[in-house]
């Protein structure tokens, strides 16, 4: 019994590492974009971690515990691409080491088309 | 097929309102039947999104492989964002590049991109029809196919078996 | 020995927290502090969880899942509201 709850700790203890990872992320990196690529999903893990350790330390909570993993799992995701996908619809600022945008050349493309049909009736 | 949409709602339901209330006493199995039955039949009459789903053997053996892939996979990427943001030169190479899938439901596209964005390195932007628009953190070439055997093949094999 | 291990895993979570507020303050634009504000609640969700331990009482969990409910609700109206479609 003894054994599990130290696991369950350790567990804990691993997932706090994570959200700080997450946080130092946030700070560290340039733009939107890569601030939501470390900083979310660093956290979720840690989330994940923290509260796995903290669902083997009281087993009889362990119900409760599942479905706010679940629910985490499900809803993290779709906020992040929410916030992506409204910040590329706004025209964010991307870092200047940005390799390639194609979700731009193909908004400009359909633009284009758009704005061509009219005038070709 | 709308019947079977509307019994995985309300199973779905009912292990929600058990879970939370964390025991099994008949009041709380005949109320949350009860609930659960309306709250189906009110908000899930005409929904499709379960429809997709396949219940053979096979299928939940596949969900179950899925399960650990996406497990490995969102520890291995972890890692590799931590390595990452710690090293004092940080080296990243961002960009947004395009994969498409093969996937035709609604719900197998929603957890192919979930399972895409929450594996680190990763994330959805945009999804339109087939095509799904990533921003990678570390673009490793621009080509759409290469792309697609690189992040999607992984996680859509298993997809594809569940979902069709 | 558990208590000891998890006042220094609570103790990283609040440092984590005070890194994230300091990107709250310091954002460039709207979507930078929403991120931020974001990454605090997910960070809050666990830290509710700690208290579970520390006050001993399980019904912390249950104001874990519904903090976690709004602030995914609330991110997902500031995005709908930055798309111009709310």
């Amino acid at each position: 019994m003894e054994t599990i709850e130290i696991i369950g700790a350790f567990i804990t203890l691993i997932g706090s590492v994570f959200l700080l990872l997450g946080s130092i992320g946030l700070i560290r990196m340039p733009d939107v974009f890569t601030r939501i690529q470390a900083g979310t999903k660093a956290s979720t893990l840690g989330t994940l971690l923290s509260l796995f350790g903290l669902g083997l330390i009281y087993l009889d909570i362990a119900g409760k515990i599942f479905l706010l993993i679940v629910f985490i799992l499900i809803t993290n995701p779709v906020s992040s691409h929410m916030l992506a996908r409204a910040a590329h619809y706004i025209g964010i600022k991307k870092a200047d080491i940005t390799v390639v945008d194609k979700l731009s050349t193909f908004r400009k493309n359909e633009q284009n088309n758009e704005t061509q049909k009219p005038e070709a009736k | 097929m709308k019947i079977k949409s509307f019994i995985i709602s309300i199973i779905t339901l009912f292990v929600i309102w058990v879970l939370l209330n964390h025991r099994l006493t008949p009041e709380v199995f005949i109320s949350g039947a009860v609930v659960a039955f309306a709250v189906g039949l009110i908000f899930c009459n005409s929904c499709d999104i379960f429809n997709d789903l396949k219940l053979t053997p096979k299928a939940f053996f596949y969900s179950f492989l899925y399960i650990l892939v996406f497990l490995r996979e969102l520890v291995k990427s972890n890692f590799d964002v931590a390595k990452r943001v710690i090293s004092p030169k940080l080296p990243i190479n961002p960009g947004i590049v395009e994969v498409k899938t093969k996937l035709k439901s609604k719900l197998g596209r929603m957890i192919l991109t979930n399972s895409i964005t929450l594996t680190p390195g990763t994330f959805t932007v945009e999804l339109l029809d087939d095509r799904i628009f990533i921003h990678w953190i570390d673009v490793k070439s621009e080509n759409i196919e290469e792309d697609t055997n690189m992040i999607v093949r992984k996680f859509e094999k298993y997809l594809e078996v569940i979902y069709g | 020995m558990v208590n000891i291990i998890l006042q220094i895993a609570g103790g990283i979570m609040l440092l984590s927290l005070v890194l994230s507020l300091y990107r709250f303050f310091k954002a460039g634009s709207l979507v930078d502090r929403v991120i931020a504000f974001d990454i605090m609640t997910i960070i809050s969700i666990s830290l509710i969880a700690m208290i579970t331990h520390i006050s001993g009482r399980t019904i912390y969990i249950d104001v874990a899942l519904i903090y976690g409910l709004l602030s995914f609700l609330g991110v997902v109206i500031v995005a709908r509201y930055l798309e111009k479609s709310l």
